[in-house]
This record gives structure tokens, sequence and C-alpha cells, in this order.
């Protein structure tokens, strides 16, 4: 008990002293969870809004594909990444094995099915109500596909943030290729695990509140941008 | 599409105006549910200029009627053409539609004229000027940077059909516009639509309310069960009906093809 509460002032002592250590860390994480992001993002977004506006044979097992990698378990994306990255893998000449770029892979695989399946989805209702109109406007494929792109922007926010929360709660993809290296790829799930583990609860809790943090922020701002959007009737 | 080019070339004035959609006409048009033909149409042609009401009951087959004109529908079996040739994407723009419930974009009301300006190849600032005179004529300018869903009812039916007009269309097809509009709107949108049709531009305009139909019919149409049972001129159409579902109708007798309900739902608007 005595432990834990020395444990708990220490975890206070770190957050006020904006310790270097954990600044560092925590950027690290916010850097490759945000630039996991914004690459599924833009390749996701697109794609999810293809699939919604084209008619191509066998769509519907896209449509399930896309549905079912939701669920990709973290670790099995992290060992798929490895298995490219390591030196005998198709990719190992890159020697990006135990980088951040390889975190970052890693996790932008792991959330472009999030933000892909999420958009093919909103974008498939909006076209449900649009698609008629925008043909009266001579649009094709390209014309309703920016078009929605743009008007289901507040939904489409909130898939971005769903797949940052994700990407920056997980911890078996980056630990697997980014290998938890001190000053080099170690991030907030990662360095919790491993502080949990050495015993040195402070450090692990400091962060377990910032983590905490991040993400009821996320979340907060996914539910104010539906607000804001409802509230002017964008949603 | 020949004579079009020949003429730039020419560089006439009245290039633009050709007509790109007109004559738009429907041959043979028939579309089954099961046993039941909706609709059955041996020629309609659409043509000229002025507002031809395109009336009947409820299913009737109006609606689908106007939207297989406007290539929104494919019919089971005939052919539509536009100005000779089968409808195309190049030329869609060029025949504005409005729909009973308006769809607008998320976007504010003048940003959703623009839109559809730009999507038809308008440059960027034709459109935007373009887009204020559309708002100025449809006195909407006050309401140019709100975004559109924020817009009453009768605002955002207006909109949508300033936005039709903005494009400039040689046709103007709206499937009951004023369904559930308060009368201030109605007339607004009636006055509207009868300006579009003495300038130039053939508006069909479908509606099941005959008082309507007198107000701003230059010519009539009258559905029934899915066939045009009479085209006359409004006058005519209205001092004499000739087919027996058009005086019933007309009495207010006429509810659906079942006749089943003879209590009048609809006003002979007299």
């Amino acid at each position: 008990m005595h432990d834990l509460t020395n444990a708990f002032a220490e975890t206070f002592g770190l957050l006020v002293s904006l310790d270097a250590d954990l600044l560092e860390i925590v950027g690290l994480s916010l850097w490759v969870s945000g630039l996991a992001v914004l690459i599924a993002g833009l390749i996701g977004v697109p794609l999810g809004a293809l699939v919604a506006v084209a008619r191509f044979p066998g769509r519907w097992a896209v449509v399930v594909l896309l549905n079912a990698m939701m669920g990709l378990p973290p670790v099995v994306v992290g060992l798929a990444v490895y298995l490219l990255l390591s030196r005998a893998g198709p990719l190992g000449p890159l020697g990006i094995l135990y980088t951040p770029t390889a975190m970052v892979i890693a996790q932008a695989i792991l959330v472009l099915p999030i933000v892909a399946a999420l958009s093919r989805q909103t974008i498939e209702d909006m076209k449900l109500e649009y698609e008629d109109q925008l043909r009266v406007f001579g649009m094709g494929p390209r014309g309703m596909i920016s078009t929605l792109i743009w008007d289901a922007r507040y939904s489409l926010m909130t898939a971005l943030l769903a797949g940052f929360g994700r990407a920056v709660a997980e911890v078996g993809a980056v630990i697997i290729v980014g290998g938890n290296i001190n000053h080099v790829t170690r991030v907030m799930t990662t360095t919790i695990a491993l502080e949990t583990s050495k015993g040195n609860l402070a450090f692990a809790m400091a962060l377990g509140l910032v983590l905490v943090t991040i993400v009821t922020a996320v979340n907060a701002l996914v539910f104010s941008l539906r607000h804001t959007a409802t509230r002017s009737a964008y949603a | 599409m020949l004579e079009r080019g020949n003429l730039s070339i020419a560089g006439l004035a009245f290039e633009e105006a050709r007509p790109e959609v007109r004559p738009v006409i429907g041959q043979n048009i028939r579309i089954a549910r099961g046993a039941r033909l909706l609709l059955d149409v041996e020629e309609l042609i659409v043509s000229g200029s002025g507002v031809t009401v395109l009336m009947g009951p409820n299913g009737a087959g109006k609606s689908l009627l106007l939207r297989c004109l406007a290539n929104l529908v494919a019919p089971d079996s005939g052919t539509i053409t536009w100005g000779g040739c089968p409808p195309d994407r190049a030329r869609a723009a060029r025949l504005g539609f409005v729909f009973q419930r308006p769809v607008l974009l998320r976007r504010s009301a003048r940003a959703n004229i623009r839109h559809a300006l730009r999507a038809a190849g308008v440059s960027r600032a034709e459109a935007a000027a373009r887009a204020d005179q559309a708002l100025a004529a449809a006195r909407l300018s006050h309401l140019s940077r709100m975004p559109a869903r924020m817009l009453s009812g009768g605002e955002q039916q207006r909109l949508a059909i300033a936005r039709a007009l903005a494009l400039r269309p040689e046709c103007l097809f709206l499937d009951e516009p004023t369904a559930n509009l308060d009368p201030a709107s109605v007339a607004a949108i009636e006055a509207t639509v009868i300006a579009a049709g003495r300038s130039g531009t053939k508006v069909l305009f479908v509606t099941h309310d005959a008082a309507q139909a007198r107000r701003i019919a230059t010519d009539i149409l009258f559905m029934h069960e899915g066939q045009i049972l009479e085209r006359r001129d409004a006058t005519s159409f209205f001092d004499v009906p000739k087919s027996a579902a058009a005086r019933a109708f007309l009495a207010g007798d006429l509810v659906s093809e079942a006749g089943t309900d003879l209590d009048g739902a609809f006003g002979s608007g007299a």
C-alpha cells in the first residue's frame, strides 16, 4: 500500500515536471499514430468512397472483407509487417525494421480497414440520398466521389478519429516491428508494458494517465464534431 | 452534335442557345411490376417552351414517367431520346430536375448553386457570379451563407429550383415540388415556374392538384393508370375534359385506379 502511494506521488511528479523521457515517449506515440492515420485516411477514404459508388462484380466480397478486417488483431498485423521487413523478407533490404517508420506502416495497415469500412458505410448511406440529384447534375463517378467525400466530411473525420484511438492504444503491432528500443521506438503502450513488468509503476501509471486522457480527448472531439455538424445540419 | 461544332466555328452568337436535349421523346415506354403495368406510354414529345402540367391521381405513373424521361429510371422497354440521340451524361445538366423533397448538399445555399455550376463545367468566377444572380432572382440573397439544410422547407425548395435554373436548362422537370409547402412558398414557386416557361424553358410539372394546374399550365397531360389519356391546351381541358377519368378526377371522384374511395380527396379547384 505504501509503495502504491509513493508511486502515485511519483506519477504526479513526473507529470507536473514534464519529465523529458515521458514527453519524448508521448511525442513519438502521437507522431507514429498520427502519421499512420493520415496515411490510412489518404488511402482509406477514397477507397471507401470508390467501393460505395462504383458497381463492379465482387463488390459485396470487398465490403465483407473490409468489414472483417476492421477487427484485425494488432499482433497479427505486427507479425505480417515483421515478416515483410525482416532481413530475409521481401522488404528486408530497406532496413527499416525496428524504426518508427516500421511502426507507422504497421499501424497504417491496422487502421486502413477501419477508415475504409466506415467511409464506405457513411458514403453509401449518403449516396442513397444524393445519387439522383448528382446524376441530374451530369456527374460521373469522379464528381460523385468528390462531392460525397466533402459532404460527409464530419462523419469521415469521426472515422479518422476512431482510427486514431485504435492506433494510439494498441501495443501488439508496434512492439513487434518497433522492438521497444529506448529513445528510438518506445511509445506509450510499449513502455507501459515494459515498465510494469520491471516494477517501475510510477512511470507506467503516468503514461497510462496520459494515454487515457488522450483517448478521452479524442472521443470528446468526436462528440463535439458531431454536435457542431448536427447543429448546422451538416451531419 | 456536328451542327453544333460547325456553328461554334462560325462563332455565331446563338450557338449557346442551340437545343441539345429538346425535344425529349419517349416512345413505347413500359414499366411493369408483376402483373401490374405502371407505365404504358406510346409516345410523348416534350418540346418548345411553356409549362406542361402532368396531372392525374396518385399512382397514375406521373413521377415514374418524369424520371424515365430524365434518364433516372430505365424503362422495361421503349426508348428515350434527348435531341434525337440517347440520353448521355454530358448533356444531363441541360435538363433540370427538382424533386418533391429537395436534395440539398451539406453546404451553404450559395455553395449549393456554385457546386452544380462547377460540375457543369462553368468557370470558378462565372459560377460565383451566376450563383449570386440566381440567389437574388429567387430572393434568397440574405440566406446565401446559411447552411442550406437549415433553411425552411419552402426556402429549401426555392433554393433547389434556383439551383436548377442557374444551370440555364432547356427543360425543367418538377416532381410535385410544392407538396407540403405553405401558400406563400407555393405562390413564389409557381411564379418562378411560369416565368421560366415564358422565357423559353420547357417546364414539365407534376401535380395532382387541379387548382394548381389551372394556375400554371399552358397545356395538360392527363395520366391515369400508367397511360396518357389526354393531351390538350389547359383551357380546353378544363372546359371540357374528354375522358371519363379526367371528368371524375376534376369532380373529385377519382382517387386511385382502384376507384374504391369516392370521398373526393382531390378538390375540383373551381
